[in-house]
């Protein structure tokens, strides 16, 4: 059936054995990936059980035991994803970005303000941030609109509509607003059409047009009156370039992040932890949970981490090359841009080298929506494999 | 099952694989990029970053110590210590938003009598040298303030009410000049030595023995050192260590608080400006020592008004802080006649029964000194010269010395016109004149003639030039009285602990020695007796009826724009006196109308106290 497919993963010799695990469909997943994924989510529980012990007086399991609910559940609808067939979220395409831009859209009108900002619906047991899983959301459509209209229109109009497509739900999110997730869905709009095959040239130019974007929001609006972002986003994408400055600004968060990060020197302070046991990082259970790794268990703990995103990435990368059709390959290329984009961004906000956007350390922040929605994207990163490993066997699962 | 297109072509793969190769370079990049980042942060410079991360989290609070006590010889209690009430602000929990901080300061400054600007200042001080500390708006606040604070908390966030020591004075205004007060430590004192270690808003002594003695009254702040977060807010079991206030030291004056106020009643009564000193004439010590009009040190706890600013500061007749007893430049008339004395028998111009001619006045190159009250005494020699206070005596004595420098040598040698060593701050050196010292000015163009005859004359009597005051007086007749010993006064006594042990004892010692014959002391003494105790002698209806034996010297000096300055001295008992007692009085007239009842009056409490025991100047409680 895939007979000219030249670019084949050697076949695994367990894979062929039956059994339960064969019935489970476990021989068929990446285990690397899985492993990664559940290494991550426990260390994330692990970290949020020392840190947060005080954080919720009279209830010292606060986050811990929400954070293990919310990885349990997600990495049981990992496992269920990844015995679908991904390439049927290719024919709900249009149902999946509607679904998408109306459940973004609903915050505005049924959402719960935290901080200034509308981004989640309060649930009786939770509250679900819909945005964290339109990330999935907006890969899964994306590919499937690159895939359809492969053949519609000029190569300048299929980039354009891509781009509007990307652009619109990433509009809706920056509105709520929060600027951390709505930049996550451009580099998966980009990341997804880089993948595609959109021309270089195409690229050069929206590079361009970005540079001169970036320059408008951050210079020329504010300078003539009518500024874009509001005070507070410009505040934090501009301190970093000169974060020792006046302790009660952004600048100041980044620095305490760097300066706990720092004092865990090589094997990390543990219970000594100051830092981010004080109080002096801010957000220390979600945006900056890497300062609190870094700390509390040092250089060790930390590349342990930052190696595990590796995997997952390198994982990820792998499954783009393995998949059995380009719907596969973008969905696992938006998927693997999704990751590096939120690890790269969030690590080196905490390390100091990039701006605060308030994007989550995917698996590892606390954060239902968040967990389930990468577990998720991971569930479908599984399929892809499994699906690839199932056509070199020449039969499907179920 | 899927179109066509879904599935991956050749030529589609070779393009792809790049891009995806691509995709995973930039990847590995964004990797090494955290990797060496994170080396760099927690393996490269970790211990900088720990070092950081410890100062964060520690604040140092200071647990103000009370001063030491003072009090008087016989440990009566001179200044102690009230708590009050101190207005204090954490600049941490003033409101965020910047008008509603600026409502709630400008609120504070009006509770506070302040201004807006002036309370920024203060605030914006003392946050530079212990950022997030309480600053304190004000000390000493009323009990009414505190309780509407109390009442509106909720309207005052970050407004606390904290104890402090404050000064207190059981004897209200006795001894102000000598124990002068306490203030907050100010930004150029911080910069001496003797000020290391502190830190602004700490009080020190600012004036008396407060400022003298700062050192052991002092004590040492407590210092908590406690673990804060992110607010400054002490964590749970955040105590890291806890260093105790240590209380100052007390201190034990030389001063006898029945002379003391037998001194200033003294002087009160005759309501002049004037000064007193008493003192121990074998070792310095004092035992009184006054001026009027005087002050009351409460008033430097708490803020002044107006009123009391005015009178304190701006008022240069009255000046109720110059302590007249040792600041004050005053011509001493007469009284200067014992130092005269000395000098032309140690000198031998005279001795002891040389006859010089009063006939009531002495012609110096065409200027006539005349006595005062235009008298005339005949032949005299020295012992009724000083009964009866003959100015042509000593102008004969002056005019012989005009220019030997004799007068001034030994006038020297007693200690006029030059530093005395005493232990309290603002005490003047006065002004000794000189041969040369004229002369120099002349030569400068200062004066309009060089030094003459009249000069010394002039001196002989106490008048001219001289200035100098109660203290130096003192001193130069304890010399004479000890028979040669220039002692150092003092009022320090000793240093005791929270137990009353001594820690520290101070006996200065003598400044110096002079060689005094022993019958010219005793023939100067005579006359002084004479003068207080014989009819006829200057101060004799003052004296005559006191049934201790005393040898004492008036004096009359005239002060350009003033009425007469009155003067007296007193050495007790005589022949060997114990004590000294000098007095002066602006405009009090001649020194037997003011300065020698005054006088009187303070020897009648010392020796009222210490009639029964003969034995020194120590004693139990007046009676």
């Amino acid at each position: 059936m895939y007979a000219t497919r030249t670019r084949r993963a050697r076949p695994e010799p367990f894979a062929l054995r039956p059994g339960i695990a064969e019935r489970l469909g476990l021989p068929y997943m990446d285990a690397t990936l899985g492993f990664a994924a559940v290494g991550l989510v426990a260390f994330s529980v692990f970290t949020l059980g020392q840190a947060t012990k005080h954080d919720v007086p009279g209830n010292p399991g606060y986050y811990v035991d929400r954070q293990t609910i919310y990885a349990v559940l997600g990495l049981i609808g990992m496992y269920l994803l990844a015995r679908i067939d991904y390439s049927r979220f290719r024919e709900l395409r249009v149902g999946i970005y509607t679904f998408l831009c109306v459940s973004v859209s609903l915050v505005f009108v049924f959402g719960f303000a935290a901080r200034g900002s509308r981004r989640s619906f309060e649930l009786p047991f939770f509250s679900f941030q819909p945005s964290e899983l339109g990330k999935l959301l907006l890969v899964l459509a994306l590919a499937g609109f690159v895939i359809d209209g492969a053949r519609r229109g000029s190569a300048r109009q299929r980039t354009v509509r891509y781009l509007c497509l990307g652009f619109a739900p990433a509009a809706l999110v920056f509105l709520q607003p929060d600027l951390g997730t709505s930049l996550v869905y451009g580099a998966i709009t980009l990341a997804v059409m880089y993948v595609g095959g959109v021309r270089w040239t195409h690229f050069a130019m929206i590079g361009a047009a970005l540079v001169a974007l970036v320059a408008l929001v951050l210079v020329v609006a504010p300078a003539v009156g009518t500024p874009i972002l509001k005070e507070y986003q410009q505040q934090r994408l501009t301190s970093f370039a000169n974060p020792s400055g006046d302790p009660s600004d952004a600048g100041y968060q980044q620095n305490q992040a760097k300066i706990a990060i720092g004092s865990g020197e090589k094997t990390g302070r543990g219970d000594r932890a100051t830092q981010t046991r004080l109080d002096f990082v801010p957000e220390r259970h979600t945006d900056f949970i890497f300062a609190v790794i870094g700390e509390r268990y040092g250089f060790m703990g930390a590349a342990f981490v930052l190696s595990l995103y590796a995997l997952l990435i390198w994982r990820a990368l792998r499954i783009v090359t393995l998949s059995k059709n380009s719907y596969g390959t973008l969905v696992a290329g938006g998927i693997a841009a999704m990751l590096l984009f939120q690890v790269f961004v969030n690590v080196g906000m905490n390390l100091g080298i990039m701006p605060i956007t308030g994007i989550p350390l995917p698996l590892m922040s606390y954060g239902g929506s968040s967990v389930l929605a990468t577990l998720l994207a991971l569930g479908v990163l599984q399929s892809i494999h499994m699906q690839a490993r199932l056509g070199q066997k020449g039969r499907f699962a179920w | 099952m899927y179109r066509r297109s879904d599935e991956l072509g050749p030529q589609m793969s070779n393009r792809l694989a790049l891009r995806i190769a691509l995709f995973g370079g930039i990847a590995l990049a964004l990797f090494v990029v955290l990797f060496f980042r994170l080396w760099f942060l927690q393996v490269l410079n970790g211990d900088k970053y720990l070092a950081e991360a410890k100062n964060n989290r520690t604040r140092e609070f200071r647990v103000s110590a009370p001063r030491g006590e003072i009090l008087d010889r016989s440990g009566k209690i001179l200044v102690a210590n009230r708590t009050s009430l101190a207005l204090q602000v954490n600049s941490r929990k003033l409101p965020e938003d910047l008008r509603k901080r600026r409502a709630e300061l400008a609120q504070l400054a009006g509770l506070t009598h302040s201004s807006l600007p002036r309370l920024r200042r203060t605030m914006h001080e003392q946050l530079k040298l212990a950022p997030s500390a309480p600053v304190t708006l004000r000390r000493d606040v009323g009990s009414y303030l505190v309780f509407y604070l109390q009442e509106n908390q909720d309207r005052y966030p970050g407004v606390t009410v904290q104890r402090v020591f404050v000064r207190r004075y059981p004897h209200e205004t006795l001894a102000a000049h000598i124990l002068g007060n306490v203030g907050e430590v100010s930004e150029e004192q911080l910069k001496e030595r003797r000020y290391r270690g502190l830190q602004p808003g700490d009080e020190v002594g600012q004036d008396g023995v407060e400022y003298t003695y700062d050192h052991f009254l002092r004590g040492k702040p407590g210092i908590t050192r406690i673990q804060v977060d992110a607010f400054g807010q002490p964590t749970r079991n955040g105590r890291l260590e806890s260093q105790p206030p240590v209380p100052g030291d007390s201190l034990k004056l030389t001063i006898d608080s029945g002379v003391q106020a037998a001194g200033e009643s003294a002087l009160a009564a005759r309501g002049l400006p004037g000064g007193f000193v008493t003192m121990n004439v074998d070792n310095g010590e004092i035992l009184g020592l006054g001026s009027f009009p005087s002050f009351d040190p409460s008033v430097f706890t708490r803020p002044m008004t107006q009123a009391q600013v005015n009178a304190l500061y701006r008022d240069p007749v009255a000046a109720p802080l110059t302590d007249r007893a040792i600041a004050g430049l005053y011509p001493t008339g007469s009284t200067f006649k014992l130092i005269t004395a000395l000098a032309a028998l140690e000198n031998g111009v005279i001795t002891p029964g040389t006859p010089i001619y009063d006939g009531g006045s002495l012609t110096v190159g065409g200027e006539s000194f005349q006595n005062a009250g235009g008298a005339s005494y005949g032949t005299l020699t020295l012992v009724p010269a000083l009964q009866f206070s003959s100015d042509v005596f000593f102008y004969t004595l002056g005019l012989k010395m005009w220019n030997t420098g004799d007068l001034q040598r030994w006038a020297h040698m007693l200690g006029i016109g030059r530093p005395t060593g005493l232990d309290l701050p603002g005490a003047a050196e006065g002004l000794l004149p000189s041969q040369s010292w004229r002369n120099k000015l002349y030569a400068e163009g200062e004066t309009e003639r060089p030094w003459s005859a009249g000069d010394n004359i002039q001196l002989a009597t106490g008048q001219g030039d001289l200035q100098t005051n109660p203290l130096q007086m003192a001193i130069a007749y304890a010399t004479l009285a000890n028979g040669g010993t220039v002692v150092t006064p003092h009022v320090g006594r000793e240093v005791d602990d929270a137990a009353g042990r001594v820690l520290r004892e101070f006996d200065p010692g003598p400044r110096r020695h002079i060689k005094i014959d022993p019958e010219y002391r005793a023939t100067i003494l005579e006359g002084l007796h004479e003068a207080a105790q014989a009819p006829g002698g200057t101060s004799y209806a003052v004296f005559g009826g006191f049934p201790i034996e005393v040898a004492g010297k008036t004096g009359t000096a005239q002060r350009v724009g003033h009425a007469d300055q009155s003067w007296y001295i007193v050495l007790a008992p005589y022949p060997n006196p114990r004590i000294v007692t000098a007095v002066t009085i602006e405009e009090g007239g001649f020194g037997a109308e003011s300065a020698a009842p005054a006088a009187l009056q303070i020897l009648e409490a010392y020796f009222g106290k210490h009639s029964s025991g003969e034995s020194g100047a120590n004693g139990g409680s007046p009676g």
